[in-house]
């Protein structure tokens, strides 16, 4: 409530003076002090407006009989709910950390974690965590059988590709683009030589006929570029000389990998756990990642057979499971190549992965293409550029930051997916630590528990914190699209 | 001329590469073919479905497909098995969107809340579920909880021992019908179609007088006591199967009796429980982004004209959310069905578990039998997007 | 007490239609509406400008209870605006409003827009009540887009509709929240050409606007808020004329300059 106004003389006159001008005292009105500047109510302001707001408020409307039986219904609610959270993060924490067994330092293995009524130290009635029993095993859900002297390699593996990932994710560090490229090239083959152990045993002459065979597309492709060669005979130059740049990559990726590292071999049979998930997963994103571009841009194209067979792909590939794919990859692919060609498990399953995630990354990249205005193609096209100009330039760079958040989604789907080729056989994550139950040693009846509680946390990590960056990216892309 | 020496260069050009395209697209299906066929006749195997009429020789665990094709071993043929699979598949995918939808939009509708214990706990249910592999929580469902169920010769007791639950299922009472239970039926029809005759005369009423009518009571009144009334009429001609429990007598027979009841396997549920409380989640989002799609506007207008919030929600806000939730919707229903594959793991008898599983271990021929396989999943897919199609284009907003 | 620091108004009486008293509102911990005090009688149009974040449009919206206030006492044709649900029903009933953003319904014709609250709030039967639509279609002068889709109009026709839409439900007063603001220039006239009509036909409204012009034609009262409080109000000679306040002077010459 405003207080009656202490005015000096002068600001009476003043005041009067003005007044004098207004037409109609009754209308015209002016503010000479400001209204007091009030704490809020007990409702709005402070701790208590927030608790009001957070929790009464939806059960405070007793206005109606509607809005009284919704009332009473919401405190129920509430009161339960907040009791099932309490109860069951405390049962959590207490069978994670409290009440669980940390260490084994007399070597007991399983007894370490029984109770008396089964011959060991704990207290009857004990249910909780075993983790001597995750220490002991760790090594093998982390990597599988792969031989522990040569665990720096996977490690390595591991320091480089971070490294090179957060050098592209970081945004002031110079050269991201160069960076971002060489993790999507040479890292792949840097790490399947380190890990494989490389020395494929491909011969230099099957390398040399690449080499030359690719020198001469190449060629080829210059000589229709200068103009030599015209018509259709120069396109056909052209697409010629694109073929020959992929040569000649192949026929590098070839070299480095019959090059002798005199690093000792081991079989992709010994890889597992964490390792596999993660060797599969950014696989199939890596490898899909072209494969899925170049049928985004065959669906919308305007030739129908590139149309019509793009379709059929995405289609196909996205309506069966990915189970179906694993069999199909598992049991079929030794039938569909000649004979005497072995196929790794792995690689089957790569492949099976690649395709299947090929079909939702064009989904993907066909909706960044759509979002994409209109006036961007025909800028392009205006300009003069070709068809493959304008992609390369100025549409793929714009839809490839659209869809990224997309990108990463998939990404976090593969890696849950990733679980199913414990089915088929592999031994990702998820089957190395069911392999564990099986050990004898340890067999205690938390031991199932506590392995899979440490496999979902592992999962959890990774996917939760992919979805962050992913709605990160997200706001950050929409924050720079809407300036 | 130089313009259509231009029109003629591109339209030639793209000619030219479909033409390539397809070249090598068959160079390469005929390279494969030939393998493939060489690689059959070096195993011995030919090309053929005459498979499908031999006799299985595997049990597989009772299920609505083994009941409806009243399997047995020695007797039934693949084919029954192929069809057993699909009928599994389709139960489990039918009961799990039916659960997922229920769960998905409660939850979604929690996360809107104000109340911040119920958007915590929606939040908390979403964030976990999502991001922990499906097949880990089905084996989580299957081992650590189903596991804790009493054994075989103990029980849990529901709806006061008309429905029990042991670690060798779930077990209800199993209706067994008369022989004028068609009539009950019918009669639920004739309510239906009452309901609908009474929804067009209360909006023709409406839209005469301005009246309105209770018609979601008055709709639910109906289908409850036209039924009841014929069923009483016709002497009550439904009788139940109650589960038997015997605890005495000999060791092995004790437990919950064959032939007694309805029995729902473990594996089941496990599948159930996972498939719907993992698709409920990403339902939950869809739903939640929706509802949040709908601009605040809409709310305030309708307020501003007096409407009342419920019918506000009905007119104005559900119809133009759900614009926005049922296409993901149906590409989450998609998923589900697809992931009920997984069932592979803890050996429910779905598509893949029974006939890509088991039976192509007995039988032997991959192609024909995994191509079978893909049809099925194929013909659910396209089902779902012809059915996307159609209802985008019938409820797309009309713009310029 | 009545202070020459509230804005002085005649008695409350059968021609009042709006009534705020010492009106305060918070947002949390800001005190977004500070000390109100206003009275308008029937008939009477009001223009409220000011600054952004004036608190200018939470000032109408609380008078349909589109915002809350905490403190002071609003009554609205009588009917005192309260928690009583029946109470805001009445008075939602009564008073119409036009949004920034028009807030037509997409999904629903023009003609289905229009008749949707008389058909659900005043149980209207359906021909009775297209009648109403179409009257109001036309005296906003767009009655051949009656079948059409809000997509399908313009920002200009659209704004015209949620005015028609508003009176279909022959509220007392109107209120208007920038109802031209995010419209292009060429569509501002005619839907101030619209408000025009409708104050001459004797209208109550209040309206929220920077169009100074349309103020100086139909306005009785010009009334200029500042952080949350009515900083002065005459009528609108005077007050484009001769504004007492500084702040007032400020604004009026950011406004008034281009």
């Amino acid at each position: 409530m405003a207080k009656k106004p202490i005015k000096s003389a002068s600001q009476r006159a003043n005041v009067k003076k003005t007044l004098s001008v207004a037409v109609d005292p009754q209308v015209g009105f002016v503010r000479t002090e400001p209204a007091p500047l009030l704490p809020p109510p007990p409702s709005e302001g402070g701790f208590t407006g927030w608790l009001y707001k957070n929790i009464f408020a939806s059960m405070s409307d007793f206005g109606s009989f509607g809005g009284a039986t919704k009332s009473i219904f919401m405190g129920f609610v509430t009161l339960i709910l907040s009791y099932f959270l309490v109860t069951q993060t405390l049962a959590l924490l207490d069978f994670a950390i409290f009440s669980a067994v940390w260490s084994d330092p007399k070597g007991l293995e399983r007894e370490a974690c029984w109770t008396v009524e089964q011959g060991g130290a704990l207290p009857a009635g004990w249910h909780a965590a075993c983790w001597p029993f995750i220490q002991a095993k760790a090594k093998f859900i982390f990597y599988g059988a792969y031989p522990s002297d040569e665990l720096w390699r996977v490690n390595l593996a591991y320091l480089v590709g971070s490294v090179m990932l957060a050098w592209v994710m970081i945004e002031r560090l110079p050269y991201r683009k160069i960076v971002g490229a060489l993790l999507l090239t040479a890292y792949p083959v840097f790490a399947t030589v380190l890990l494989t152990g490389g020395a494929f045993g491909i011969s230099t002459s099957t390398i040399g006929v690449y080499t030359i065979l690719s020198l001469a597309l190449i060629t080829m492709g210059r000589l229709g570029k200068a103009g030599y060669v015209s018509g259709a005979l120069g396109d056909l130059a052209s697409v010629a000389g694109v073929c020959g740049w992929v040569v000649i990559l192949f026929a590098a990726v070839l070299a480095v990998f019959s090059v002798d590292f005199s690093l000792e071999a081991i079989d992709t049979r010994d890889w597992g756990g964490l390792l596999i998930t993660l060797v599969v997963a950014i696989t199939g994103i890596v490898a899909s990642l072209p494969l899925g571009i170049l049928l985004a841009l065959g669906r919308r194209s305007d030739m129908p057979v590139a149309r019509f067979l793009s379709t059929v792909f995405i289609e196909f590939w996205r309506g069966v499971p990915l189970i179906t794919v694993l069999f199909m990859a598992s049991v079929m692919l030794p039938l569909f190549m000649p004979e005497g060609v072995n196929f790794d498990m792995l690689l089957r399953a790569l492949i099976g992965v690649t395709l299947f995630s090929a079909a939702y990354m064009a989904e993907v990249v066909r909706g960044g293409l759509q979002a994409i205005d209109k006036g961007q193609y025909e800028g392009a096209d205006a300009v003069g550029l070709s068809y493959w100009q304008s992609m390369r330039l100025i549409i793929l760079p714009q839809a490839l930051t659209h869809v990224i958040p997309g990108i990463v989604n998939t990404f976090i789907g593969l890696f849950k997916d990733t679980a199913l080729v414990s089915i088929v056989g592999i031994f990702d994550l998820l089957g190395a630590a069911q392999s564990t139950l099986a050990d004898a040693a340890w067999s205690t009846p938390v031991q199932g528990l506590t392995g899979y509680l440490v496999v979902a946390v592992i999962f959890f990590i990774f996917c939760f914190g992919m979805s962050r960056y992913s709605m990160f990216m997200e706001r950050k892309l929409s924050r720079s699209r809407n300036r | 001329m130089r313009l259509e020496k231009l029109i003629n260069d591109t339209k030639f050009r793209g000619l030219f590469f479909q033409v390539l395209l397809g070249l090598s697209l068959v160079l390469a299906g005929h390279w494969l073919f030939s393998n493939t066929i060489d690689n059959l006749t070096n195993q011995g195997k030919t090309l053929g479905f005459d498979f499908l009429s031999r006799t299985s020789g595997f049990q597989i665990i009772p299920t609505l497909g083994t009941w409806v094709l009243d399997y047995e071993v020695g007797r039934s043929t693949y084919l029954d098995v192929y069809f057993i699979g699909i009928i599994n598949t389709a139960i489990v995918a039918f009961l799990g969107i039916l659960a997922a939808t229920v769960i998905g939009f409660v939850v979604g509708i929690m996360r809107l809340s104000e109340n911040l214990i119920l958007r915590t706990f929606a939040t908390i249910y979403i964030e976990v579920v999502r991001n922990v592999p499906l097949l880990l929580q089905l084996f989580f469902w299957y081992f650590a909880v189903l596991r804790l169920l009493p054994g075989k010769r103990e029980k849990i007791e529901l709806f006061g021992g008309m429905a029990g639950l042991n670690i060798t299922g779930l077990y209800l009472p199993a209706p067994v019908v008369g022989q004028y239970f068609y009539i009950t039926i019918m009669a639920v029809l004739l309510a239906i179609l009452l309901g609908f005759y009474l929804k067009k005369y209360a909006s023709i009423r409406q839209a005469d007088t301005g009246q309105i009518l209770p018609v979601f009571w008055m709709v639910l009144g109906i289908l409850i006591v036209v039924p009841s009334i014929a069923f009483y009429l016709t002497g009550s001609p439904l009788d139940w199967s109650f589960p038997e429990f015997k605890d005495t007598g000999p060791k092995l027979r004790r437990g919950y009796q064959d032939g007694f009841g309805m029995a729902v396997v473990p594996e089941m549920l496990a599948v159930l429980f996972a498939l719907a409380l993992y698709t409920a989640a990403f339902i939950a989002e869809i739903v939640r982004a929706g509802i949040l799609a709908v601009n605040r506007g809409q709310t305030e207008a309708a307020f501003a004209l007096g409407i009342r919030p419920n019918i506000t929600l009905r007119l104005v806000i559900i119809p133009q959310a759900m614009r926005v939730i049922i296409p993901p919707l149906t590409s989450q229903y998609l998923n589900l069905t697809k992931n009920s594959s997984l069932a592979v793991a803890i050996a429910y008898p779905e598509l893949v578990s029974v006939f890509a599983g088991t039976a192509l271990n007995q039988v032997g021929k991959e192609i024909e039998m995994i191509f079978m396989m893909m049809m099925v999943y194929l013909t659910f897919s396209l089902l779902t997007a012809a059915f996307m199609n159609w209802f985008n284009s019938r409820v797309k907003l009309v713009e310029r | 007490m009545a202070q020459p620091q509230h804005s002085p108004a005649p008695a409350v009486d059968q021609n009042t239609v709006v009534s705020m008293r010492n009106v305060n509102k918070w947002f949390g911990q800001f005190h977004v509406l500070r000390d109100i005090n206003l009275t308008v009688a029937k008939g009477e149009r009001i223009v409220v400008c000011g600054p952004s974040g004036s608190g200018k449009s939470t000032l109408i919206r609380c008078l349909n209870r589109l915002e809350k206030h905490q403190d002071g006492d609003i009554s609205v044709h009588g009917i005192e605006l309260n928690n009583d649900v029946k109470n805001i029903d009445e008075i939602r009933r009564e008073v119409g409003m036009v949004f920034q953003h028009f807030n037509l319904f997409p999904h629903l014709s023009i003609l289905e827009n229009c008749m949707l609250a008389p058909i659900w709030v005043r149980k209207t039967p359906r021909a009775e009540a297209e009648e109403i639509a179409m009257h109001f279609l036309t005296r906003v002068k767009i009655p051949e887009q009656a079948r059409k889709y809000p997509g399908q109009l313009s920002g200009g026709q659209q704004q015209r509709v949620a005015i028609a839409r508003a009176l279909c439900m022959q509220p007392q007063l109107m209120l208007f929240d920038e109802p031209t603001s995010a419209l292009d220039p060429e569509m501002i006239k005619e839907v101030l050409d619209t408000m025009v009509e409708l104050a001459d036909d004797g209208m109550t409204m209040i309206c929220v606007t920077h169009e100074m012009g349309f103020a100086r034609k139909v306005a009785n009262r010009v009334i200029f808020m500042d952080e949350g409080q009515i900083v002065e109000q005459n009528e609108p000679e005077a007050f484009f004329n001769n504004p007492q306040s500084d702040r007032t002077k400020l604004f009026l010459s950011q406004i008034l300059g281009h």
